[in-house]
């Protein structure tokens, strides 16, 4: 196994990252737009990844672009929009195979970073407007998945708790965007906000594989090019809480859902961002961890109860599906674990196992090539130079006295409730 | 040891039977950081009826234990397994499906001593009244997470629509009084008769070196005794080439209702060659016309009868077969009509060259993309070894399939009486 390398060149107001590996038996080529989280244009950002999928100038249908990617052996493409801490980011994907593997001589590479590069500079645009068909079917889907959410309790449970938690913090945004903005979007007004982005957002390009640096640079070159180039910095906010919230909703439906919201006040650039790490490892990040042991197997309480971070904003979500009946003593025992946790109830060997699992974790992740981009980018929106190997040295060195630290630090912040019309929850 | 190499996408396998009748198979790939180990028998929810291992009488045991087992066999008279596998930082998983149970890690270190707790702890029940009441505690709420998901409500929904006495027509996990019924005795009757070596297959892909492990996989089962294993006979009732129902609808609380059509792929027993040809060619006719390229895709989306949510997915296993469409849609009637349509218009198709070509490129490409993940290659290749198929030799068959081949299939693929459509609708 060796260790990551990542090349980093900036060019024509775009950072290209390229990072060499013989583990895969494809190419992946990633490109990331990074913008600070806005209500006013959040769903117009939600809306141009649905839109630009459709197609581009040469291949303006989703037919035609089909059979361009299948002639490429199965490339696969996608976009997609989301947020990570208070950015968002649209995020640009294509897979390409390795000619290497493939019995005949094909241009797969060449002809895919050019279908690449397209599906960012020449979108599928009329009149200075994007393809009116396309535009409003699409404005349809993200009605459509705007509406779905609520169909999907975990989903619609986690949705709830950071709009109660977050209320007045771009964070608290719907990454999905509103109905009520999308009604003022017209197809002109989204392409020529499109186009002020793609000039503008912080543009990252990844390539990963077995291929040639000089060869790809130069193709890339070629393809994408901008006039300037942006870099944005976070500004991150600690909160101490005074009292937490609890929140109960009903509706009809078989299993309660017990979702707890957190301030960590501890953020990825920090020094003790390891030790939460481990943290959130012990505490409900795997299956042996506090909270799996005690509201699942010892009380039989649920089938998942875990928990998991969020690193640039600062916050820690706890997640269990439960009976209604079992909402005070689920949410006791939850709360025991966090106390245990601060006053250091836990056993060295325990912090050495599951220092031991999330190191195994990452080196996972990095066997994953979509997962390796990810931690790579980690970096680039976390606003500090730490490789997936330096944190695995630093989740290594992370002692007992730094757990209770960071464990210190975590606020419980609101508790919210998803529950049966029928259920005892006490109000 | 067997050793076979496939030049063209740079794999080495390593194999042997064992005395015991255990199928192990190895695959080193150094280059990974990942090794994962995957133990899977041949027994899912499916195998209800059968007749005990030294017993004469066949029985019918309650739906769900396959799963209730997987669950149980975690649990050992002192220790949880979980927590094992965490103090070699490694992640372990088990899941069941109609047709398999199969337990699994992943670890980047300490991986004999990983791959030794995953046989043994498998290899070694222990089962007790006590741990199999509580279980049912666990159990009950992952099956009330199933009951409130309007995407499993639909999938299963489908699948008891198609399936009239075939037993995957229950639900994996069992009911809550199915399960209510299961006793620590019936879990050891199961145990003891699908457990055994000879119906068991293990996996191991990453990083080590393949004559060691198999020397040490081999002494590991030296140690152990079974008893002989006669014939495993089991029974399945006998499927009707028909569906059970042409149309139903469930309803639950739901903000868009969902719509799916099922195709019965297959009613009885299929191995080898003719299952292979039938695999590979229903899903490239399904992903030819319902992919984003695909001329119903275009169809049903210029109609606005699908969103994003819409999908398609094709199964085929050792007696039963089927493929579903489906989709969100404000529409369902007219959703499923407009897709039986569709699909009963395939009769008449027929394709030419040109068209095969790019379908077989897709898929060969596909299986490229797929094949850089470990638990793909272990967890297809038992799927298919159970077939008697190699996985390895899918891309050569693929490149040999012709369009006569195509074209037959195509002639007969869709009959209206093996098409059931299923509607989740808002109560």
């Amino acid at each position: 196994m060796q260790p990551i390398k990542e090349r980093r060149i900036e060019k024509d107001g775009i950072i290209f990252h390229f990072i060499q590996s013989k583990k895969y038996k494809t190419v992946n080529l990633v490109a990331k737009l990074r913008s600070p989280l806005h209500k006013d244009t959040l769903t117009k950002r939600a809306l141009l990844p649905y839109i630009l999928k459709q197609g581009t100038k040469s291949f303006p249908t989703t037919e035609a672009l089909q059979l361009k990617l299948d002639e490429l052996y199965g490339a696969v493409f996608s976009i997609q929009g989301g947020k990570k801490g208070e950015n968002h980011i649209i995020t640009f994907r294509m897979e390409l195979a390795n000619a290497k593997y493939i019995p005949e001589a094909t241009p797969v590479l060449g002809e895919g970073i050019s279908l690449f590069s397209e599906f960012l500079f020449q979108p599928n645009v009329q009149n200075d407007a994007f393809d009116t068909m396309v535009f409003e079917r699409e404005v349809d889907t993200l009605k459509q998945k705007m509406n779905a959410i609520k169909d999907d309790k975990m989903k619609y449970a986690n949705q709830r708790l950071i709009d109660e938690m977050c209320k007045d913090e771009p964070y608290g945004l719907h990454v999905q965007g509103y109905e009520e903005d999308l009604a003022n979007i017209s197809s002109k007004d989204l392409y020529s906000y499109y186009l002020s982005i793609i000039q503008e957002d912080q543009l990252d390009v990844y390539v990963l594989g077995d291929f040639d640096e000089e060869d790809m640079l130069s193709k890339l070159s070629n393809e994408l090019k901008r006039e300037n180039s942006h870099v944005y910095q976070n500004e991150v906010q600690t909160f101490n809480v005074t009292e937490p919230k609890e929140v109960i909703e009903k509706q009809n439906l078989q299993q309660a859902k017990l979702h707890i919201g957190y301030r960590t006040n501890v953020f990825f650039k920090d020094d003790d961002y390891p030790a939460l790490q481990v943290f959130n490892g012990m505490y409900g990040g795997f299956p042996s961890s506090k909270l799996f042991i005690n509201v699942r197997e010892k009380n039989s309480l649920a089938y998942y109860a875990s928990s998991r971070m969020e690193s640039l904003k600062g916050l820690l979500f706890v997640f269990s599906g439960i009976a209604p009946e079992d909402f005070e003593k689920a949410r006791d025992i939850i709360r025991e674990q966090l106390t245990a946790m601060k006053e250091g109830d836990f056993s060295e060997e325990m912090l050495a196992e599951t220092k031991e699992q999330i190191v195994n974790q990452l080196l996972e992740t990095m066997d994953h090539p979509q997962g390796l981009i990810e931690l790579l980018y980690q970096q680039v929106i976390g606003d500090k130079e730490l490789t997936p190997d330096q944190l695995i040295e630093n989740i290594k060195l992370v002692n007992k006295e730094d757990v209770i630290g960071v464990a210190n630090k975590v606020q419980e912040d609101t508790v919210y409730l998803l529950t049966s019309k029928g259920g005892q929850a006490n109000e | 040891m067997n050793k076979q190499t496939y030049d063209y996408i740079d794999e080495t396998i390593y194999s042997e039977k064992l005395d015991n009748g255990l199928s192990v198979f190895l695959l080193p790939k150094p280059e990974m950081a990942k090794t994962y180990g995957i133990f899977s028998t041949d027994y899912g929810s499916i195998d209800q009826t059968f007749i005990p291992i030294g017993k004469e009488e066949k029985i019918t045991v309650p739906e769900g234990i396959a799963h209730f087992l997987e669950h149980k066999l975690f649990e050992k008279e002192d220790h949880d397994v979980f927590s094992d596998f965490g103090k070699q930082g490694a992640s372990a998983n088990a899941f069941t499906s109609f047709t398999k149970t199969a337990y699994l890690f992943s670890a980047t270190n300490q991986i004999e001593k990983n791959v030794e707790t995953l046989i043994n702890f498998v290899q070694e029940p222990y089962f007790s009244e006590k741990s199999v009441e509580k279980e049912k505690g666990i159990i009950g709420q992952e099956i009330k997470m199933y009951d409130d998901q309007p995407d499993w409500q639909s999938f299963m929904g489908t699948i008891k629509g198609l399936f009239k006495t075939h037993p995957v027509n229950m639900d994996i996990a069992g009911t809550v009084e199915s399960i209510s019924k299961i006793t620590k005795d019936d879990l050891y009757t199961c145990y003891n008769t699908f457990y055994h070596p000879e119906n068991m297959i293990l996996f191991i892909a990453g990083n080590f070196q393949p004559e060691k492990m198999m020397e040490f996989i081999k002494n590991n089962q030296a140690a152990k005794s079974f008893d002989k294993m006669e014939e495993l006979r089991r029974e399945y009732p006998e499927e009707p080439r028909e569906v059970a129902v042409k149309n139903h609808t469930i309803n639950m609380p739901l903000s868009v209702p969902k719509c799916t059509v099922g195709i019965k792929e297959s009613f009885e027993e299929l191995s080898g060659d003719a299952f292979l040809k039938k695999d590979l060619l229903q899903h490239m006719l399904i992903d030819y016309f319902f992919s984003k390229g695909g001329a119903f895709y275009q169809e049903l989306y210029q109609q606005n009868l699908i969103d994003d949510s819409f999908y398609f997915e094709s199964t085929l296993d050792k007696n039963f077969g089927y493929s579903l469409i489906g989709s969100n849609t404000e529409q369902p009637e007219q959703f499923a009509k407009k897709v039986k349509e569709l699909l009963l218009s395939t009769n008449t198709i027929t394709f030419d060259e040109e068209t095969f070509n790019r379908m077989k490129r897709k898929k060969v490409g596909n299986l490229l993309r797929a094949m850089n993940s470990l638990e793909f290659i272990a967890n297809k290749f038992i799927h298919y070894q159970i077939a008697g198929i190699n996985l390895f030799d899918i891309i050569p068959t693929i490149q040999a399939l012709t369009l006569d081949d195509l074209n037959q299939f195509a002639a007969s693929w869709i009959e209206e009486d093996r098409l059931s459509v299923c509607t989740i609708a808002p109560e």
